[in-house]
């Protein structure tokens, strides 16, 4: 049985705690009476998948089994998350493969000729070819790709059509072909609670016009957390915009979860909390320290991204979508949960290489706020760790690091728009348009693998809260100019960090590590 | 007189060159300046008059033809051996204060009637370059029979000389010059309210044209590329609504413009891009850069003394370029033909120029300022200066 999550209290016995620090790795010691949040072991996953997902959509939740929607003449469509998650990428055969792979033979079965697979990327940016081989496997690629195997394209005015306005007056487009479909079928992966439901449809499938209506700085302030969706408002707002959806197509929904086993075999010690490291464990650590330390970050990104997950399947629904999304998240919550008792005056993570938008690119500064004190920081049901006014101190190198081809808009929006304000509103009300309707960028969106021009206000906006709540930020080992410019402190060393922040939170302040990835979801009690 | 003259000599000329124009062979014996007691020039015809510099700046121009990197287009239009300094704070011999305006027109030649281009107002254009009681010689400072600012004397035609309020110093009066090439720049590139202006170059004349685009012409959003970090304050403190780097310029000009970048095998262009540019590098790199990056069918207007830069015309012809230098003063006719000084003097005092100016040197010691112009970007300077009011004293 797998170990739970749990929190431990740093005694003098307890070894230094691994800190990621961008493609890099660190050891700090935490002062006395420090709590670490360690999350659970990987759950079992299920030993045989195949056979999950035909008995899924055989016995579908409040829906009638697949086998009955599928007949002949029918126009079907596939839709599917992106490659932004999981993280890091699943290790062949990804889970979206093993589910795609079943529908597509079930619908042969049944005569359907009309079957088009739709990457439902939103406006992240478009994947490389083999980026989406990697997802749908060899077969499927073979047989559908380019033709009727594609990614959706939310600048496309031919193929994207308005669906109507909420009851809270929030748009709704949708991608055309779904929108004619007889069915459509969604196969998602959710990793965190924030994915999958509702979700999956109205920012998969939409436009700009429909995504700004819950991508903004107001709904995400009031989204405590979004990784929580009963406490989210993004989330409320997506269950309109895809009850509206559902109204206008039907949808059958599957949805798949996996377990945190996050890190192969060559990066373990990761994995594990470190009074469980074998001496191998220790020697790779050195060894991959030593490495990082020296090596260019170009080389070690390369290595980096070269890992891929051995994540295993832990749950897979299928039928109505909100039948399918509370079993979904009822999986993740049991394999990320860690129960945590009370705020903290200051949190410390560690910020990794990667996060959902730089798949094979550097972690600019901008992802890294993303990452940081977005997702990480919000990884929590109830209240924050953190308590309102306390200091989230997190390391990275923070580095002036930009992917030309992947992020261009970010780069503009680092060099003019952090330049002049980083609070959200402000970016919000000033620049989000303008970028979002640069032709070049739409242009780069549409035909490159670029993210779209309002990308990287989202992954500020996600960030909002945090900048909000805190009292300050540190950023230990970043790259001074840069942290400045991204409004925070920047510190040294995790002990002139903790130091600085003693001037917001008082003396002997209490501290909390949470020790991610893998990934966790703090239950603040 | 004590004064800094320059001597026309291939060999000397050859080997500065070759050292890539280095300030310790710029400035040798065997160079082409050399510093000694020269006669003061003679008054060439009745009404000129003889002005003694108070300050005189070392200009790019000088700087070029100093290190061996001035256009050889230049040397049938200059006489030797001549004392530079064109740029030139000083006083009459009754004691009033003036700026030399050094263009060599016509009616500084006392030549009638005045030549198609002088009539026009644009004395720097003048086809008599070579006419008249002076040796041939485009301005002040590159011609034998007036003698130059870095002298202790010269001698000026009065329409050359203009009174300098009392309100305004030395120190920014001894950039006059160069601001009028700077207002002229501006009038000729006549940037709209519309436009999206980029001023390359963030030198004296960079800098003192994004002060004269300001001014003058104020466009929607004007973005100066400065290297260093005090000509980035400067050109802030000027009136640039944005100032990047050189290698930022391709992606925040793009930015700016909402144009479409693609990047070449050497440099990348712009689809779209600035309507105006103004050149005031003067080099291959920076000119190469300027027509990519400025839009189709738009203007670069090289201010900027260039040398023998090679560009890639592709980009001039296919975005159909207008492509037009700005040299020199005189007339504006954009202006109901007030004379580009008079502009300049009367917008020197907002702009407190004397901000710009600095260190100031001796002629003894011309080594160290020309070293030092050479590198005043690097070493946080604008204009470095000759001071020679100690001479008089």
């Amino acid at each position: 049985m797998a170990r739970p999550g749990a929190v431990i209290e740093v005694d003098r016995n307890t070894p230094p705690v691994l800190f990621h620090y961008g493609e890099g790795v660190r050891l700090e010691r935490l002062p006395l009476g420090s709590r670490i949040v360690y999350p659970p072991d990987p759950l079992e996953p299920i030993a045989h998948p195949e056979r999950a997902i035909k008995r899924a959509l055989g016995r579908p939740l409040d829906d009638d089994p697949l086998k009955s929607l599928l007949r002949r003449g029918m126009k079907l469509t596939l839709a599917f998350d992106d490659l932004s998650l999981p993280l890091p990428p699943m290790a062949a055969p990804d889970v979206r493969q093993l589910v795609m792979e079943e529908v597509v033979d079930m619908a042969a079965e049944a005569g359907v000729e009309d079957i088009h697979v739709i990457a439902a990327l939103g406006l992240h940016r478009r994947m490389t070819a083999d980026e989406v081989r990697h997802i749908v496997g060899d077969r499927i690629f073979s047989t559908f790709w380019p033709d009727r195997l594609y990614q959706h394209d939310g600048e496309d005015p031919d193929e994207n059509v308005y669906i109507g306005k909420t009851a809270q007056g929030e748009e709704v487009t949708l991608n055309k072909r779904a929108a004619e479909s007889d069915l459509v079928i969604y196969v998602n992966l959710t990793l965190v609670p924030m994915d999958g439901g509702h979700k999956s449809m109205a920012t998969g499938l939409a436009t700009y016009r429909g995504i700004r209506a819950n991508h903004n700085v107001k709904t995400l302030l009031g989204s405590r957390s979004y990784m929580n969706p009963p406490d989210s408002a993004l989330h409320h707002s997506c269950i309109r915009q895809g009850q509206l959806i559902e109204d206008t197509v039907r949808v059958f929904h599957i949805e798949t979860t996996v377990n945190n086993h996050a890190f192969p075999a060559i990066a373990s010690f990761m994995q594990k909390r470190e009074t469980d490291w074998t001496a191998q464990d220790q020697a790779m650590f050195l060894a991959m320290k030593q490495m990082t330390d020296i090596a260019p970050p170009a080389f070690k990104r390369n290595i980096f991204h070269a890992m891929r997950a051995p994540y295993g399947l832990t749950s897979v629904n299928a039928g109505q979508v909100d039948a399918v999304h509370d079993k979904t998240l009822d999986a993740v919550r049991n394999q990320i949960s860690v129960p945590v008792e009370g705020q903290t005056d200051i949190v410390t993570m560690g910020v990794p290489y990667l996060g959902p938008y730089n798949i094979n690119a550097p972690m600019n500064p901008v992802l890294v706020v993303c990452m940081g004190a977005g997702y990480l920081f919000n990884l929590y049901r109830g209240k924050p760790v953190l308590r309102q006014g306390g200091v989230l101190i997190f390391e990275h190198p923070c580095r002036y690091e930009f992917d030309a081809v992947q992020h261009p808009s970010y780069i503009d929006f680092y060099d003019e728009v952090l330049a002049d304000t980083t609070d959200p509103a402000e970016i919000e009300s000033k620049y989000e348009v303008r970028f979002a309707e640069d032709p070049w960028f739409r242009q780069l969106y549409r035909k490159s693998t670029a993210y779209h021009g309002a990308h990287p206000f989202y992954a500020w906006y996600w960030a909002a809260f945090a900048m909000e709540y805190a009292g300050d930020i540190i950023v230990v080992g970043g790259e001074r100019d840069v942290v400045h410019r991204l409004g925070f402190k920047a510190a040294t060393t995790l002990e002139d960090a903790l130091e600085m922040a003693e001037q917001t939170v008082g003396r002997h302040p209490s501290i909390t590590h949470l020790r991610v990835p893998p990934i966790m979801l703090c239950d603040v009690q | 007189m004590l004064a800094l003259t320059y001597h026309r000599s291939v060999p000397a000329f050859a080997l500065v060159r070759a050292s890539g124009g280095n300030p310790e062979v710029a400035t040798s014996a065997l160079s082409m300046l050399h510093l000694g007691d020269v006669p003061e020039p003679e008054l060439p015809a009745a009404g000129w008059m003889r002005v003694m510099p108070s300050l005189s700046g070392v200009c790019g121009s000088d700087l070029a033809a100093i290190g061996g990197h001035a256009s050889l287009y230049l040397d049938p239009l200059t006489s030797y051996p001549f004392v530079p300094g064109h740029e030139v704070v000083g006083v009459l011999e009754e004691g009033s204060r003036v700026v030399i305006e050094p263009a060599l027109g016509c009616v500084v030649r006392g030549i009638e009637p005045l030549c198609p281009r002088c009539a026009e107002g644009r004395p720097g254009l003048c086809y008599n370059a070579t006419e008249g009681p002076i040796e041939v010689g485009l301005q002040t400072g590159y011609c034998a029979s007036t003698g130059g600012g870095w002298g202790e004397v010269l001698v000026a035609h009065p329409s050359q000389v203009h009174a300098v309020p009392a309100t305004l110093s030395d120190e920014a009066a001894v950039l006059i010059e160069p601001l009028a090439c700077c207002v002229h720049a501006a009038l000729r590139g006549g940037a709209a309210k519309s436009d999206v202006v980029v001023v390359v170059g963030a030198g004296t004349i960079g800098l003192l044209t994004v002060a004269a685009v300001k001014m003058f012409t104020p466009p929607k959003r004007l973005i100066a590329v400065a290297k260093h970090p005090t000509q980035r304050d400067l050109a802030m403190a000027l009136g640039a609504d944005a100032v990047i780097t050189p290698g930022d310029a391709f992606q925040r000009i793009r930015f700016a413009t909402a144009a479409r970048r693609l990047d070449g095998v050497d440099r990348s262009l712009l689809l779209g891009g600035a309507d105006i540019t103004f050149e005031c590098v003067g080099r291959a790199d920076s000119l190469s850069d300027a027509v990519r990056f400025t839009r189709e069918g738009g203007v670069v207007v090289a201010v900027g003394m260039p040398g023998d830069e090679r560009v890639d015309w592709a980009a001039i012809w296919q975005r159909e370029l207008t492509v037009m230098g700005a040299y020199a003063y005189g007339s504006e006719p954009k202006r109901k033909g007030r004379r580009t000084f008079e502009l300049a003097l009367e917008a020197a005092p907002e702009l407190r120029l004397e901000r710009l100016v600095g260190p100031l040197f001796s002629l003894g010691d011309y080594r160290d300022a020309i070293a030092y112009a050479m590198s005043a970007g690097r070493l946080g300077a604008v204009k470095v200066a000759f001071d020679l009011r100690g001479l008089r004293a």
